[in-house]
C-alpha cells in the first residue's frame, strides 16, 4: 500500500518539482540508456497535492498534478518490458510502455497521441480509474521493489499528458466522415455514453445524445466531486462533442418523455445505444433509515456537485447542515461522500466499513486523502439500526463489530458479526453509500429487453441487447463499475453498430 | 424553450400556468408530474403535478402555490418568460379504469391535479363523486371545471365561508356510509389531509389512492430523496409513485422527511421576499422621481 504522507510534512509542488529537476541534472550525466538497476533507484514521484487543512475548506481540486520534470522523471522509472504487463492490465489495452517513452523522451504531443489511439477520455480515467488494481498491479518495477505502491505511476503520467494537451490549446476535434444519412440514439451522457457518440459519429452517423438532467455528463458531474474531477475537464470532453456535430437534448427521459421503442419506429433512428448507467441507491433496509438526516450517496452527492450546494451564496439547492456525520461503505463513493462532508461544514466525519482497509475497494490515493483531511476510518463495524427524536431526526446509530471470516464469492474474507458487540455512535447525519442497483425505467417501459435478477440489461458479446438495433453498455449493463470499464464497453457496442449501419 | 403561454392567479398565492412543452403534453397521463428549474446554474429543482395538457397546442398547465423560494419566484414571471429546464413527464400514470363508483377528493391545489384524473375515470364510465375543499372559499379553485365532469359535486371550506363547512373527511364519511359504498377512493393535497381521508376509507375498506409529492432532486429514481415508506416496505415516490395505496402510506414518518430542510427554506423564502420588496420599493422610487 502505498504509503500516507505525513500531514505535518506537506511537500509543496514547487519544491518536488525542485527535487526532480535536481534528479534529472543528475541523470543527463549517466551513460544512456539509463540501466534498469539505476532505473529502480529513481524515487517514485510523489502526487503534488494541495495543503489538507486548507483543502478541506474547498472544493478544488485535491492532486494537482505532475510537473513537467516529475513526469519525465516518473517515465524514466519505467523499464519498458518486452512483454508489457501493464497492457494485460489495462482494459482498453493503452500502448503504455509506448507512450511512457515518448514522455521520457520529452514528446508529450506523441505520448498524447498514443493514449488516444485507445482511450477517449484519458484527463478523466489518469484520474478516476483504479491503476493500483489495472494497469500498475502487474508493473515490473513495483514487483522488483516489492510494492505496488512503488509501481510506475501509469495513471498520473496519463493525467499529466492529458492536462498538458488541453493547457497548450491543442486538442483537436475529430474528424468527422461524410454525413451517411444514418440516425443513432446514445441514452445518458456519461462515460460510456460519450464514447459511443464520439464514437459512432466518427463515422459520419448522425447522433443525438438524451440526458434525463439539465446537465451532460452522467456520473462525471453528479456523482463525482469537484475536487476529485474538475467539471471543465468533463465540458470540454462534452463540448468535443458538440463540435463533431452531436445533437443534445437534456431534460429528456427515455422511458417517460419518450419511449425506447418510439425512438425506433416513429422517430427514425437506426439504431439506440443505453448506456443510462447504475441509478438505483442501494439502501442497508435497516430500521431508521427513513429518518431525516439519512441519505444515499447519490443525493448527498448530487446536491453538493451537481446542483451546487456547497456554494452556499448562490445555489438554491438546500443540504442538510451536519456535525456529526457517518458514511457507509469503503467505495470511491464513500471517500467521495465523506470528504465532501468535511467540505460542507460537517466537524466529525465517520467512515463505517464492515471489513478491512485491504479489501476497500476504493482507490488508495483516495483512502489517503480522506485520512489526511481527517476522516475518522471505523473498519469491521457496520450499522444495526439507525436512532431518532420524536421529530424524526437522526441521533445516532447502533453498530455491531465485525471480524473477517472464510472468503466470499468475491474472493474477499467475509466479515462476520461478534454477537453481542453493539454500541451506539452519536451522529445527526448518515450517508448511505453501498452501492446501486440498475435504474428500472428503461426496463418498465421497453417490452422485450432482457434484463438479470438484479435489472442489468443482458448483451452479447457486441453489446447487443435482446432486442434488435439495441445496444446497451456502462453500469446498467456491469452493475457499479468504473468510467474506464465503461468506455470500454462504450468502444465495442459502437464498433458493433457502426458495422450494423454499414452492412445497412 | 417552454415559453409561459398564459398565467392566470387563482387567490392570493395560487396560480396557473399553461407552458409550451409539446412532447409532455403529448405522452402525459393523469398522475403524472413534472419537474422544473429556473436557472440551470444555481436553481433548486422542484416537482409539480400536471394538472392538465393540450396537445394539439402542445401546452400543459400546472398549478402551483408559491409558498418557496422557487415557487415564489415561478409566480414573478409572466407571459412571454420562458422556463430554463422542464423534465416530463414523471412517474407513473393513474390506473384508469371503470370501477364503479369512485369518490376523488381534492384539497387546496390538490384540486388541480385531481382534475384530470376525475376527468379520466368520468370517461371511463365511473359513477364520479368530486369533494374539493380548502381553507376558505378565495382558496377555493377549479369549481366549474370539476361541476362540468363531477356526477356529484361537494364542495367544503374550514371556515364556513362558501359550501359545507367543515373539512371534506365528513362527507367522504357518509358517502362511504351510503348503502352502494364508493369502489374506489383518490385523495390528493396536502399530506395531513390525505392522511385522514385513508383513515375515514379505512373502516369501510374502500381502496383509496394517495398521490404524494415529496423533495426529490431527479425523479428519475437516482437519487432516493422522496423514498417514503409503504406497507413497511421503502418505495420511491419518482419510479414506484407518486400514486400509493392510501391505507399503507406511513404518512407520519413523510411528513417529518418533508420537513427536513424547513429551516433553510425559511430563510431563503425570507430573502425571496426581501428582494422582491427592495426591487418593488426600487421601482416605486423610481417613478416617483419621475
Amino acid at each position: 500500500m502505498r504509503q500516507t504522507p505525513d500531514v505535518n510534512n506537506h511537500t509543496t509542488k514547487e519544491e518536488l518539482t525542485a527535487l526532480a529537476r535536481a534528479k534529472l541534472e543528475e541523470i543527463a550525466g549517466l551513460p544512456q540508456p539509463l540501466k534498469p538497476k539505476y532505473r529502480l533507484q529513481i524515487p517514485a514521484q510523489e502526487m503534488p497535492a494541495q495543503y489538507p487543512a486548507e483543502r478541506k475548506n474547498n472544493v478544488r481540486e485535491v492532486a494537482l498534478g505532475y510537473s513537467p520534470e516529475q513526469a519525465r522523471l516518473e517515465a524514466l522509472r519505467c523499464l519498458q518490458c518486452k512483454n508489457a504487463p501493464c497492457i494485460e492490465g489495462c482494459p482498453v489495452r493503452i500502448d503504455i510502455p509506448a507512450f511512457i517513452k515518448s514522455i521520457a523522451q520529452n514528446d508529450f504531443q506523441q505520448a498524447s497521441d498514443i493514449i488516444k489511439r485507445n482511450s477517449l477520455l484519458p484527463a478523466v480515467c489518469g484520474r478516476v480509474c483504479p491503476q493500483e488494481t489495472q494497469c500498475q498491479a502487474p508493473c515490473t518495477v513495483g514487483k522488483s521493489l516489492k510494492d505496488v505502491g512503488k509501481a510506475v505511476s501509469i495513471g498520473r503520467l496519463e493525467r499529466f499528458v492529458a492536462d498538458w494537451e488541453r493547457e497548450q490549446g491543442n486538442v483537436e476535434t475529430p474528424q468527422v466522415k461524410e454525413n451517411t444519412g444514418k440516425k443513432v440514439a446514445v441514452i445518458g451522457s456519461g462515460p460510456a455514453s460519450i464514447t459511443v457518440a464520439a464514437d459512432v459519429r466518427r463515422e459520419g452517423h448522425t447522433v443525438v445524445m438524451f440526458e434525463a438532467f439539465h446537465k451532460p455528463g452522467g456520473v462525471l458531474v453528479y456523482g463525482i466531486p469537484e475536487f476529485r474531477l474538475p467539471k471543465k475537464i468533463v465540458q470540454l470532453e462534452i463540448d468535443t462533442l458538440k463540435a463533431m456535430g452531436v445533437e443534445l437534448k437534456t431534460n429528456f427521459v427515455i422511458g417517460r418523455t419518450r419511449r425506447l421503442k418510439d425512438l425506433l419506429e416513429k422517430d427514425g433512428f437506426d439504431a439506440v445505444f443505453v448506456g443510462t448507467g447504475a441509478g438505483l441507491p442501494k439502501f442497508m433496509n435497516i430500521e431508521g433509515e427513513n429518518l431525516v438526516g439519512v441519505f444515499s450517496a447519490n443525493e448527498y452527492l448530487t446536491r453538493a456537485n451537481l446542483m451546487k450546494a456547497y456554494d452556499r451564496e448562490n445555489a438554491q439547492t438546500p443540504i442538510f447542515i451536519s456535525r456529526k456525520v457517518a458514511v457507509l461503505g469503503g467505495g470511491n463513493v464513500a471517500m467521495d461522500a465523506a470528504r465532501m462532508a468535511l467540505r460542507l461544514g460537517a466537524r466529525e466525519v465517520h467512515l463505517v466499513y464492515r471489513r478491512t482497509e485491504v479489501e476497500m475497494p476504493a482507490r488508495v490515493e483516495e483512502v489517503a486523502h480522506a485520512k489526511e483531511e481527517g476522516v475518522i476510518f471505523h473498519i469491521l463495524q457496520n450499522a444495526k439500526r439507525i436512532l431518532g427524536d420524536e421529530q424524526g431526526l437522526v441521533t445516532g446509530m447502533e453498530c455491531l463489530k465485525y471480524r473477517l471470516g472464510e472468503p466470499d464469492q468475491s474472493g474477499r474474507r467475509r466479515p462476520v458479526e461478534i454477537p453481542g458487540s453493539e454500541f451506539v455512535m452519536e451522529l445527526d447525519t448518515v450517508i448511505v453509500a453501498i452501492g446501486n442497483d440498475s435504474n428500472p425505467l428503461i426496463k418498465q417501459t421497453t417490452e422485450g429487453l432482457e434484463t438479470t435478477k438484479w435489472g442489468n440489461i443482458i448483451v452479447d458479446e457486441n453489446g447487443k441487447t435482446s432486442l434488435d438495433r439495441v445496444y446497451a453498455g456502462g453500469d446498467i449493463v456491469l452493475g457499479a463499475a468504473t468510467v474506464i470499464l465503461a468506455m470500454g464497453e462504450g468502444r465495442r457496442a459502437a464498433a458493433a453498430i457502426n458495422k450494423l449501419l454499414s452492412e445497412q | 424553450m417552454n415559453r409561459i403561454i398564459s398565467k392566470k392567479q387563482l387567490s392570493d398565492d395560487v396560480f396557473m400556468m399553461r407552458i409550451e412543452a409539446l412532447l409532455i403534453s403529448t405522452e402525459r397521463r393523469p398522475g403524472q408530474f413534472v419537474i422544473l428549474q429556473l436557472d440551470g446554474n444555481y436553481g433548486e429543482r422542484i416537482p409539480l403535478t400536471i394538472a392538465d395538457a393540450d396537445p394539439k397546442q402542445g401546452a400543459i398547465t400546472i398549478v402551483f402555490q408559491a409558498v418557496g423560494a422557487t415557487t415564489q419566484k415561478l409566480a414573478a414571471l409572466t407571459e412571454g418568460d420562458s422556463i430554463e429546464n422542464l423534465v416530463g413527464p414523471l412517474g407513473r400514470p393513474t390506473h384508469i379504469e371503470k370501477f364503479g363508483t369512485v369518490v376523488c377528493i381534492g384539497g387546496g391545489i390538490g384540486v388541480a391535479p385531481l382534475h384530470p384524473i376525475a376527468q379520466a375515470m368520468k370517461q371511463a364510465g365511473n359513477h364520479t363523486i368530486v369533494i374539493i375543499g380548502a381553507r376558505t372559499k378565495a382558496l377555493l379553485i377549479l369549481e366549474e371545471e370539476m361541476r362540468k365532469i363531477a356526477d356529484e359535486l361537494i364542495v367544503c371550506t374550514d371556515d364556513g365561508s362558501y359550501g359545507r363547512k367543515g373539512l371534506v373527511t365528513l362527507p367522504l364519511k357518509e358517502i362511504c356510509e351510503r348503502e352502494s359504498k364508493p369502489n374506489l377512493a383518490v385523495a390528493i393535497g396536502p399530506p395531513i389531509m390525505m392522511k385522514f381521508c385513508a383513515e375515514t376509507t379505512r373502516p369501510f375498506k374502500v381502496p383509496t389512492v394517495v398521490s404524494l409529492n415529496t423533495i426529490m432532486v431527479d425523479g428519475t429514481g437516482m437519487c432516493g430523496g422522496c423514498r417514503v415508506t409503504v406497507g413497511g416496505k421503502t418505495k420511491f415516490v419518482c419510479v414506484d409513485g407518486p400514486e400509493f395505496d392510501g391505507h399503507l402510506v406511513d404518512f407520519d414518518n413523510m411528513m417529518k422527511r418533508l420537513k427536513a430542510y424547513r429551516t433553510q427554506e425559511d430563510k431563503a423564502r425570507e430573502e425571496c421576499k426581501l428582494e422582491q420588496e427592495i426591487a418593488l420599493r426600487k421601482h416605486s422610487t423610481f417613478n416617483v422621481q419621475r
